[in-house]
Order: structure tokens, then sequence, then C-alpha cells
């Protein structure tokens, strides 16, 4: 366990049935472990700190932000022929309240803005959020039009993109266990939480032209 | 023909008459009304259903393009244009008293363009926010995010409607009418609630339990694929379709590619029709197939959607096996298909049309005569076939309701006109004949798909085409059957390589449209069964 908060390697994080050289991206988790040991962790907790990642990383329940196409892949996803509860994440709520990750599947538009960053903040925390397609990772096929946002990411804190047009099940299922290895190299105790990428310059208030601090909790203002 | 011709005369006689393809009739803003009536109580052939309503940016003049048909012969087209010098406060009069679609799309109209329409009981803006300044689709827009921001800030609604009517004397009076009455008990469902099939956003008064009135709220998916398309060139706008009504997009690709093979005169290689429609009725059958899913799901039978989505794999699997896709599958090209059909694609279809059909008994023997599904359906949202008429409700729905309105017999595309099949038409309008419409029209599909199988002749899969397509300067117009109802391609080209103007007919808006007539009066849990049986897709109203 000591191991574990001081020199934990990407190959010690386990998922079953997928061993780490599979996945082909361990760089930016790696960056992300090398990250938490620079900020230093407690040893004494660092077991429980395992337990309560391990239940976490498999109970992640999802709540689709499904707006359009991608929606019904997730659909497909979770229905019995790809079958999403074999990662503990068939209980999709409907309610942002009970969910940890919330999947953006789908073109995100100016009207539909704040009422993404609304669902986002009554979500409670840890929580996660999963673009999912080219149109929340940047617009997609859309990027040229006037009322699509580019990347959900310019409104709230992404963890994981997924890229396709739609993705196809299997791919959301990749992005959906590299969340998994994320949830498992936290630190519940001493706070450190992974930083996420975010670059949230559209914060503009519209009316007064002001910026808003991106730390804001519009639902608990 | 000659008749109307004549009606016509008689009314506006400075009318411009042109019999192009069809009956082009260009009239002044102020004779506009006059003559759509004249078409609409023309005794002996009733022009009652408004296909499409198009609004136009022509430079100097905006205007719109009314395409109108008859109800009971779908052939009949007749095109009425008209337009306004005034691009400051532009002005057109409303048509909603004769058309009940009318309504959304002149809202549409207005939030794109900026015209107004007078007489319209409500012209608020439809799809875009009421803050939004400018009018994208007029040619000299500029955007500015600076104007229209992306914000995280909700803005309020206000359920206050402008309107303009005219009055006794001629005069127009400005007035604004409040959508709800003061005492009035609003929920929001939607725009993010998971029984709305999407981004829906409907806000309901209520009395109790019961359904007072219904506002629909929209564009929370209005992503500018018209707009899009004037700076494509015709092949790159393929895509775009697909991404519409996504449970039909091989249909819509179909019918883009069908509309520019007509403009462009590209013949289409006998295998290549034999693919697309085979293909057109696999993606008929897995459309129907998630309808049924969901509408059960929506009445309470997890286990339902769970076996519609999982008859849907196969067919996915054979898209996938052809070109790689699932979902969108991007198989349509102009002048043929992308990808010939693998060599086991036969074995595997026959495989499934018996499969098919055991599953289709199966779902008859539990949920189709289950005593609380035929409670929450059997004459619930009933919709009468002069409404379904008005609000251009085709599909599954309009036949419904006793409309026989099926686009692959009226006007047979690819390979319609070879093949035998029935028409499902039901006369009870409820929620159960909608029903039981889709899953007769996957047996009718499958029959289709028997007929043309064993068949497919040989030769090449995609006639030579140029990368740059030019269409000569006019309009075409090409409608198709989806699973959702008439979905159609507008195309106004200047000669150029890309289109001047690009309009799909939506046959979800007017799905939606309808809704709150339907559920006027039904209970609250009832609406969700009922949006569940009219089967919208939002981004294909959206656009
Ligand atoms: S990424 Fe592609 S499939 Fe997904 S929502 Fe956007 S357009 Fe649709």
């Amino acid at each position: 366990m000591e191991e574990r908060s001081i020199g934990m390697e990407v190959n010690d994080i386990k998922i079953k049935a997928f061993p780490a050289e599979e996945f082909k991206d361990n760089d930016t988790l790696q960056r992300y472990i090398d990250e938490l040991k620079e900020a230093g962790g407690s040893v004494i907790v660092g077991k429980l700190d395992q337990l309560i990642d391990w239940g976490r990383a498999n109970s992640l329940w999802p709540i689709a932000f499904a707006t359009s196409c991608c929606g019904i892949e997730f659909m497909a996803a979770a229905s019995a022929h790809y079958d999403l509860s074999r990662f503990g994440m068939e209980v999709t709520r409907n309610s942002p309240r009970q969910a940890d990750v919330m999947v953006v599947a789908g073109t995100i538009v100016n009207k539909m803005a704040p009422l993404l960053r609304r669902v986002y903040d009554q979500m409670a925390e840890p929580k996660y959020v999963v673009a999912m397609g080219a149109c929340s990772i940047s617009g997609g096929p859309f990027l040229n039009s006037y009322n699509v946002v580019q990347g959900v990411d310019r409104i709230l804190p992404v963890d994981v993109y997924i890229p396709g047009c739609p993705p196809r099940p299997e791919s959301l299922f990749y992005g959906l266990l590299q969340l998994q290895r994320k949830v498992k190299v936290e630190r519940f105790f001493g706070n450190k939480r992974i930083k996420r990428y975010y670059r949230p310059e559209t914060l503009i208030n519209p009316k007064t032209g002001e910026t808003i601090d991106p730390q804001i909790d519009f639902d608990n203002k | 023909m000659l008749e109307i011709t004549q009606i016509i005369q008689q009314i506006a006689p400075d009318a411009q008459i042109e019999t192009k393809q069809r009956l082009t009739i260009t009239v002044r803003p102020d004779q506009l009304h006059p003559v759509i009536e004249a078409l609409y109580r023309n005794e002996t052939l009733r022009f009652d259903y408004l296909i499409s309503l198009t609004g136009m940016d022509w430079g100097d003049r905006l205007g719109a393009i009314y395409q109108l048909s008859a109800s009971v012969d779908l052939t009949q087209e007749v095109i009425v244009i008209t337009s306004t010098a005034d691009r400051d406060n532009p002005l057109l009069y409303s048509v909603t008293d004769l058309y009940g679609t009318a309504h959304l799309n002149e809202r549409e109209i207005y939030a794109l363009f900026g015209i107004r329409f007078i007489n319209n009981p409500d012209m608020r803006r439809f799809l875009l926010n009421d803050q939004w300044k400018g009018f994208p689709f007029r040619k000299d827009y500029v955007h500015d995010p600076k104007l229209n921001p992306e914000t995280v800030i909700s803005s309020e609604i206000i359920d206050i409607a402008p309107r303009i009517m005219e009055k006794e004397g001629g005069e127009l009076a400005e007035e604004n009418v409040a959508v709800f009455g003061e005492e009035d008990y609003i929920v929001n469902i939607g725009p993010q609630h998971p029984s709305t099939h999407g981004v829906m956003h409907f806000r309901t008064s209520l009395d109790g339990e019961i359904v007072k009135k219904i506002d629909v709220h929209s564009g929370y998916i209005h992503r500018g694929i018209e707009k899009l398309c004037e700076n494509m060139t015709y092949p790159q706008m393929l895509h775009l379709t697909d991404r519409l009504d996504y449970l039909s997009a091989n249909i819509n690709r179909h019918a883009l590619c069908m509309c520019i093979e007509k403009g462009a005169e590209i013949e289409v290689p006998e295998r290549a029709q034999y693919i697309r429609t085979i293909m057109d009725e696999l993606q008929r059958i897995s459309s129907h197939l998630l309808a049924w899913a969901t509408h059960c799901n929506d009445l309470g039978a997890t286990t339902a959607f769970i076996y519609g989505m999982r008859e849907r794999e196969h067919i996915l699997d054979i898209f996938d096996k052809t070109c790689g896709g699932r979902l969108i599958i991007n198989q349509n090209v102009v002048g043929g298909v992308m990808f010939d059909i693998y060599s086991d694609f036969q074995k595997d279809v026959k495989a499934f049309i018996p499969y098919m059909r055991k599953k289709l008994k199966e779902y008859d023997d539990f949920f189709s005569h289950n005593a609380i599904a035929l409670g929450r359906m059997v004459r619930i949202g009933l919709l009468s076939r002069e409404d379904a008429i008005s609000y251009g409700v085709t599909g599954p729905a309009g036949r419904a309701s006793g409309w026989s309105c099926d686009v692959r017999r009226y006007k047979p595309y690819a390979l319609y006109d070879q093949v035998e099949f029935k028409e499902i038409v039901r006369t009870e309008g409820d929620s159960y004949a909608r029903y039981l419409n889709r899953l007769d029209e996957i047996e009718e599909s499958l029959h289709i798909i028997e007929q043309l199988i064993d068949n497919i002749p040989s030769g090449e899969v995609c006639a030579k085409v140029k990368p740059i397509i030019r269409i000569p300067a006019g309009q075409f117009f090409q409608s198709v059957e989806t699973g959702k109802g008439e979905f159609g391609v507008f195309i106004e080209s200047s000669g150029d390589k890309n289109p001047y103007r690009v309009k799909f007919r939506s046959p979800s808006l007017a799905a939606v449209s309808v809704i709150p007539l339907i559920s006027k009066g039904a209970f609250l849990s009832d609406l969700i069964g009922i949006t569940g049986s009219m089967d919208f897709v939002i981004p294909d109203i959206d656009r």
C-alpha cells in the first residue's frame, strides 16, 4: 500500500480481462500519477483509498446527456448485445443527483449549453464527464455552424474523450475503462483529485460582459 | 391543371404561372392568401396538404415557397412563391388558418429569416432564443460570437407571444398575448428528460393530472445544417443528411442523392438501385424496431426495449459487414452506392427474414394484447384524418388516421414500382393504431426484401461521376418515405458547385406540431405514451 501511494505505475492499475499493455494511451495516466506523486500523500490511508477507489471504479453510474445520434449508440451499448452492466455501469440514472459520470453524447448547441452546465452542477462530487463523439469533443461535422458549441470542454471539465462519429459501443467501452483506471489512481484522503482538461474561456456573462468564475456552482449559488 | 390555371388567373391576373416539372405560381404578397385559399378550397382537387414551407433570401427580396399537394392524390403538386422587397420589416400573410403545420414553420422562418407573418396567432421565434441577434439564414448574416456568445447563464423563458393581426379595416395591429393563463400550473417536461426521446421541451399547463395546454419549445439541437450545406459542394452535403433523422439515416441520404441525380441528370446503375432499396427497407425495419422498443419502454415495458434493441443488432451487423458503419452507414453516394455488398449478404438477409417473422409473432403474443398496454393505447391520443392532413403528419402515424400517404406508392422511386407491397392503413387514429402500423410495416418491408434479394443483377454499383458536380439553375425536390414519414429535399441551385438554398422537409416536425392538439385533455402519464407513439427524432425537427 505504501508502494501504491509512492511508487505506483500504470501497470499496477488492474482492470479485469484487459491488460494494461492493451490500452493505447498509457502516457496520460502516467502523467497524472506523476503529478499525484509530486503532490505527496499520506501512507497510512493508502489501503483505505484503494478500497474506496475499487468500489467507485466498479460502480460508476452514468447519466446519459444524449442529444442526438451518439445517444442511440449509447443506448445500443447499454442494451443486451453489448451489455454495459459487465462494467457495473448499467444503472443509467435519469436524475443527475444519483449519477457519478455524465456521458455527453451528441452535439451541444448554444441554447443547450446553460442546461448542460446546470445538470453538471446538480451532480454530486466526485463526478466525471465523458465526451462521446466528435460533436462533444469539438463540434464535429458542425464545427462551422453559428449555433454549435465547439467542444463541451468549453463549458465543463472533461475526463475522457471518445472519438468517432458515432463511436462504436466498443470504443465507448474502451473510454469508460480508461475512466475506471483514472478513478483507480485517485486519492480520496488528502483530497488530491486529478486535474482535468478544461478551457472555460466561454464563461462570459452576456448581460454584463464580465467573466464568470469557472469554479462557481450555478445550481447552489 | 388547366382548370387551376384559370382559377388563379381570375384571382390574381398578374400572377406568373409556369408549367415546368410542376405548376409554379409566383404572386404578390397581398395575393398569396387568396390564391392559396382558392387552391385549398378547389372543388375538384383540394390542395389541402402543405408539404413544406421554405423561407428564402434572394438577395434583394425575402420570400417563401409553398409546396402544396392534394391529400387524395399525392402526385399532384403546386408551388406558390411570394416575396417582398422590404428587408427591414418584411411581412407576409400567414396561412395558419388553412394549414396547421404552417404555424411552426412560419415561426421558424421568422427566427431564421426575420419574416413575420400577419395573422399568425403566436409569432415567437422557433428554434432560436428570443435574445438571438440577427437572422442567420439571410445571405448578409455574418456570425459574430460577440453578439451571440456561448454562455452558461440560462435565460428566462417569457410566456408572452407577440403577433400582428389584421383588423377589419385592413390596418395592422401589433399585440402581445400571454401564452398561458395567470392561474395556470406549468411544468417543464424536458429538455433533458428521458421520456421525450431527446431534447424536446414541452411547457405543459396542468389541471390536476390533466394536460390543459402544451407549448412546444425546440431548438436545443438546432445545428444549422441547411445553412452549412450552402457552403458545401454537393457530395460534401451527403453526410449531414444522415445526422438529421439518424434512425433513417440511409433513407435520408437516398433522398438527397436522388435530388442531386435528378438535377445533374445522372443515371444510377440497376444493381445500385437494388442495393439501395434493400438497404432502405432494412433501415426502415431497424427504425420501426427502435420506435417500438422505446414506445413500449415509455409504457413501462422495459423488457420490450431490450428485445427491440436485440433484433435491431442483427440488421446493424449486416450494415456493419457491408460498409463498416452501424448507425450511420454512408452507403449512398451520388450515382449509386459506395460499397458493393459482401459475398454472404444474401445469406445473412435471408436468415434474418424468418428470424424477424418469428420475433414479430413473439411481440404480438406478449405485448400487443396485454391488458395494460391496451389500456394505455386504445383510444388515447386520437388524431383525426383532417388534422393529420392539416398538420402534414405522414408515415405510420398519418396512415393510422386513415390517410393513405405512402410516398413509395404515390411517387415511386428506386424499385418501388416493381415490387408488390401493401400500404398499411388504419382508421382508428389512436396510439394503438400507430403501434400496430409499425409492426405491420416491418412485415411488409420483409416482403419487399424477399422479392428483391434473389434477383440482384450484376454490374456496376456506381455511375461515373465527376468530383465537382454542378446542377443547372432551378429548383429541385425529391421526397422519400422514411421510417417517420415523408422526408423531402429541396434544392435551389444557381448553377454553381454548391447549392443556393437547401431545405429538408422534416416528418418529425409535423409529428411534434400535432402533440399539443392530440394530448389536450389526456392524462400527464399518457402524454409520454402519446409522444412515444408519434415517434419523432429531435435533430430532424431542429435541423
Ligand atoms: S459525433 Fe457524429 S454521431 Fe455523434 S452526435 Fe455528432 S454527428 Fe451525431
